[in-house]
């Protein structure tokens, strides 16, 4: 194969190369933290995802090296492939965290505010989302749209109410599995994910549309006991599977297996298997395997900060009081800054909170 | 169950054969339509799966579609359907009065049927007929300057048609 | 009377068959394409002629179908868009009734230029008479000779089907129409990439208006050059327009682009005056997706100056003061109407076409429809209007397609040039449900500032 072009992209004022034909959004999922947009539809493993839900939106203010015009919309990120010199902006642009917050807000005008009863709660993609991006209160005065729960067979139950028509479960039922029998009905605020008429899902491979979920929409009805995930502790295990990789994340209290996922990576998506292959995982492995005495545990799993679980203390982590938030009424900072990089006036070597008195401009000049 | 006659057979080989080798999924939209006019206005959940059948399509790929586009009915309706435009432009000339005129002439409300099945009052979004406003489509064809004797000559025609066919 | 390149014929009598349409000079323009152009001396033609997509966007054609990607192999195709689904536009229905010959004709030509063999029509599934008269057109020319294979001798082969939509406005998006011939919902496609590099079944595309095809019929037989010089600036050649609400002659007209928008509403040979004698209130020019202009706003710019029925001119002033030619739907307003009641019919008709993709349209439309409703039914607050605003401009840019823009500009227009009556609405809920606002200022001559 001939040498891959390499593209310099900066976003947020953070340069990397990336080969041509990545998305902004893989490009900022290199460089990581928070120059990374939320994504609530893209799925890298699923062809044809994103677009959607349009809470990646970012600014393009310089189109590359050799068209350095901006664009004139946001963009979605993860459908916008980087050109050479492109710049971009996302937390570093006003426009961009305005245009989410509304993105937010209409995701939850149709969305119940029950989630310490939802299932998801706790690892509910949503629910991170509005914590980080979005505004206090709704605006939103008028009924909810609503949809009775319904059992897809015995395993999995959809309620719809919750869903945020991402598409994620259409495509990988379609990709994934062996036969697509769900899918989105009818149209516009009306559209809805559904079987049309009651069907049972449960080919050996549809499992995986609960973990692509990315909000309480599709749960696992094996998973007992319906606690808060918090009060559960994931540990990475695995068994011989001829049908998948086997490589599992289990969720157990005491010696009980309450549930049985996939192993997810920092972005919330199912990870690759060691062997480098798929890490979907079966029916079988996912349903029917409840007894600890099937599994190999390797270890406790590493949950990323990203999510609300990880707030908690289990797989004895203790973790320190957050202050940021405490100190902006319950929200997050949105970029974070060691302001001895970037001003000009603080050196480190001042020490202001030494000083027994406010700091005055003198106190710069030693 | 229902099947295509050898004539309406025909009808789908012609609609099939305009698109390429294996891209057959392209006529569904048309042959959904020809479903409809051949079973009763409606396409049941049998319908939509012979459809599928016939296509080589997974069923759900078709219930789909037939449940994105408005002109196809997933539920029975009446003999006669009066969808009568409500927007914009219509309503500058009158639409919501021939629409309470309806609801009060064939005492049913936007969306229901007549209890011996004969009418189905269906408001609409643009027809595409706005200068002959207000109007409604009934089958496959417009009824334009509609007024309230206009209304009341075209539920009369229905019923002389209705008694005649059978 | 103004230059008329489409319509001209229309009203000759038996002009829908092919006997009277050939005895009348048509298809010569295939004649003159087929046998002495080349593919690339067509849309170099096109190009000349400064012909603008008659679509709503106003793309230059020539321009478009130079863009089509080439590759070895891979059939390309030309799709005709006659989904007409914009509210207050019904001037390709006109056309495709009336003078059917023309539009195959133009779908000839255009199908050659681009090395389309087999070229669909894409129409609204209500429109299903006019399936049968297209239909019946393509087999008159198939049987003249003019479709099929190796048409006129030169060799190339092209066919043109018919393919019905199923009531869904959005499939006049180019790339939901693409997804809905394919057999799909009709969920827009995310661009890129675009129709032209990969359109219906992954081949090259182009998607055109039917009026924007049937043009190409005048171009080829005139000459690009010669059609440039009707009309005025940018805006050459003649456009329909289907004229609609409260105005005394309602129809489709040929207009070429140089007559004012007065002439247009009052002259007898076009709109001819508004109704009932009453006052005009109010005009949407383009299409209901375009802003809404108060009286004194249309039938002059902010600077004082006639405005004319022509791309340029309907546009100027910006959405500030000015509004869009679009698809040529031209909505009519007169003093006894309701803005408020209009706008929301109109949020109504976008939160049912909105396909539900993406989420600033799906959820904003419906919202948007919700509060206009309360309003209108006097059961709004001062604070409904400014939250309706903020909600259109976060629809607006934000969206996969455009349908998210044509949803907010209405809704912004409204409030922006009517604001006075939404407070009414809201300060005054009785009397307004039973009587409307009126004329109020809107016709009032505006003050232009010095030396503007
Ligand atoms: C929501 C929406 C609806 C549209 N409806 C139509 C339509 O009904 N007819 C049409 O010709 N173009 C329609 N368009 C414009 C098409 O996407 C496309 O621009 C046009 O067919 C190109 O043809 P033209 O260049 O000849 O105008 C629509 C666009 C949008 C966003
Ligand atoms: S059910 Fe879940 S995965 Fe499927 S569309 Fe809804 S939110 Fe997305
Ligand atoms: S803007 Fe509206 S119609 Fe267009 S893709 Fe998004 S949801 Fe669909
Ligand atoms: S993640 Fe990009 S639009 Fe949803
Ligand atoms: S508004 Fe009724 S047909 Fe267009």
């Amino acid at each position: 194969m001939a040498e891959e072009t390499l593209f310099k992209v900066t976003i947020d004022n953070i340069t990397v190369e990336v080969p041509a034909g990545t998305t902004i959004l893989q490009a900022a999922r290199k460089i990581g933290g928070e120059v990374t947009p939320p994504a609530m539809c893209y799925y890298s493993k699923l062809q044809g995802s994103g677009g959607k839900c349009r809470t990646c939106l970012v600014e393009v203010s310089k189109g590359s090296e050799k068209d350095p015009r901006p664009m004139p919309k946001l963009v979605a990120s993860c459908r916008t492939t980087v050109m050479d010199g492109m710049e971009v902006k996302n937390v570093t642009s006003p426009r961009v965290q305005e245009a989410r917050a509304g993105v937010v807000e209409f995701l939850l005008i149709n969305h119940p505010l029950d989630c310490p009863i939802c299932d998801q709660a706790g690892e509910c993609h949503l629910q991170d989302l509005s914590y980080e991006h979005g505004k206090e209160g709704s605006r939103y005065e008028f009924q909810k749209r609503t949809f009775k729960k319904v059992d897809l067979g015995e395993y999995i139950q959809l309620h719809m109410t919750r869903c945020i028509l991402c598409y994620r479960c259409v495509f990988a039922a379609d990709q994934i599995s062996p036969k697509r029998e769900h899918g989105v009905l009818d149209r516009g605020d009306h559209a809805q994910i559904a079987t049309f008429i009651q069907k049972n899902l449960h080919n050996e491979f549809i499992g995986n549309v609960i973990d692509v979920c990315p909000v309480g929409a599709l749960t696992d009805k094996t998973f007992r006991f319906k606690n808060r995930v918090w009060f559960t502790k994931p540990v990475n295990a695995h068994r011989h599977c001829d049908k998948c990789c086997g490589e599992v994340q289990l969720w157990l209290r005491g010696d009980e297996v309450f549930r049985v996922t996939a192993r997810k990576d920092e972005w919330g998506e199912v990870k690759e298997a060691s062997n480098g292959k798929t890490g979907w995982i079966c029916n079988d492995c996912r349903f029917e395997k409840k007894n600890l005495a099937d599994w190999v545990i390797e270890g406790p799993t590493n949950v990323n900060r990203h999510s609300v679980i990880a707030q908690n203390k289990y797989v004895g982590l203790v973790k320190p009081t957050e202050t940021f938030p405490a100190i902006m009424k319950g929200r997050n900072p949105k970029l974070l800054m060691d302001i001895h990089s970037v001003s000009e006036v603080n050196k480190p070597n001042i020490h202001l909170s030494q000083l027994e008195r406010p700091a005055h401009s003198t106190d710069f000049n030693q | 169950m229902a099947k295509f006659s050898e004539q309406q057979m025909k009808e789908f080989q012609r609609l099939v054969n305009r698109y390429p080798e294996g891209k057959q999924k392209s006529a569904l939209l048309p042959v959904l339509h020809l479903a409809q006019e051949s079973f009763g206005g409606w396409l049941s959940t049998e319908t939509m799966d012979y459809v599928a059948d016939l296509l080589q399509l997974e069923p759900i790929e078709v219930y789909e579609v037939a449940t994105f586009y408005s002109m196809f009915n997933t539920q029975p309706v009446g003999k006669y359907m009066f969808e009568v435009c409500q927007t914009g432009p219509c309503m500058l000339n009158g639409s919501d009065e021939i629409i309470s005129y309806i609801k009060e002439k064939l005492g049913i409300k936007a969306g229901e049927t007549t209890p011996d099945g004969m009418f189905t009052l269906k408001t609409v979004e643009c027809l595409g007929a706005c200068g002959y406003a207000p109007m409604m489509q009934l089958g496959n064809n417009y009824r334009e300057h509609l007024t309230k004797e206009k209304v009341d000559a075209i539920i009369e025609e229905c019923r002389n048609n209705a008694a005649r066919n059978n | 009377m103004g230059v008329k390149l489409l319509l001209a014929k229309a009203h000759i009598e038996g002009i829908r068959s092919y006997d009277v349409y050939r005895r009348e000079g048509g298809y010569q323009a295939v004649e003159k394409a087929l046998k002495t152009m080349s593919p690339d001396a067509v849309v170099e033609e096109v190009k000349k002629s400064g012909l603008r997509g008659r679509g709503g966007a106003g793309f230059p054609t020539g321009m478009k179908w130079s863009f089509i990607a080439k590759p070895e192999g891979v059939p390309r195709h030309l799709v005709c868009n006659a989904d007409e689904s914009e509210p207050g536009t019904f001037k390709d229905r006109y056309l495709m009734e009336h003078i059917p010959h023309l539009l195959i004709e133009g779908l000839i030509v255009s199908s050659f230029a681009l090395g389309s063999n087999n070229t669909y029509i894409y129409i609204r599934g209500e429109y299903a008479w006019i399936v049968d008269i297209l239909e019946k057109a393509i087999e008159e020319a198939k049987q003249n000779g003019w479709l099929g294979n190796n048409i006129l001798g030169t060799g190339f082969d092209c066919n043109i089907y018919v393919q019905r939509g199923a009531g869904a406005y959005i499939c006049g998006e180019e790339t939901a129409l693409l997804e809905s011939l394919e057999g799909k919902r009709g969920n827009p496609r995310i661009k890129p990439p675009f129709p032209a590099i990969k359109g219906v079944w992954d081949r090259p595309t182009v998607v055109n208006n039917v009026e924007t095809l049937a043009a190409v019929v005048p171009i080829i037989n005139l000459g690009g050059e010669e059609y440039a010089k009707i009309g005025v600036g940018r805006s050459t050649g003649t456009k329909l327009i289907s004229a609609c609400g409260n105005i005394n002659k309602p129809g489709v007209y040929e207009i070429d682009m140089t007559i004012s928008v007065e002439e247009f509403i009052y002259s007898e040979e076009y709109c001819g005056g508004i109704k009932n004698g009453k006052r005009l209130k109010a005009c949407i020019p383009g299409g209901s997706s375009v802003p809404i202009l108060p009286a004194n706003l249309l039938l002059k710019t902010a600077k004082g100056e006639t405005r004319y029925m022509n791309y340029e001119s309907l546009s100027d002033g910006g959405f500030a003061t000015g509004s869009m030619m679009g698809s040529g739907g031209f909505i009519v307003f007169d003093e006894d109407q309701c803005v408020v009641r209009h706008t929301y019919t109109l949020a109504r008709f976008y939160r049912h076409e909105s396909c539900g993709q993406c989420s600033p349209c799906r959820e904003g439309t419906g919202w948007m429809e919700k509060i206009l409703l309360r309003l209108e039914n006097g059961h709004g607050k001062m604070s409904d209007i400014d939250l309706l605003w903020d909600i259109q401009s976060k629809i607006e840019g934000n969206t996969i397609c455009p349908l998210g823009d044509a949803a907010a500009w209405p809704v912004a227009a409204a409030i922006r040039h009517f604001r006075d009556e939404f407070e009414w609405h809201v300060l005054h809920p009785n009397e307004a449900q039973v009587r409307n606002f009126g004329l109020a200022h809107y016709a009032d001559p505006l003050q232009v500032p010095a030396g503007a």
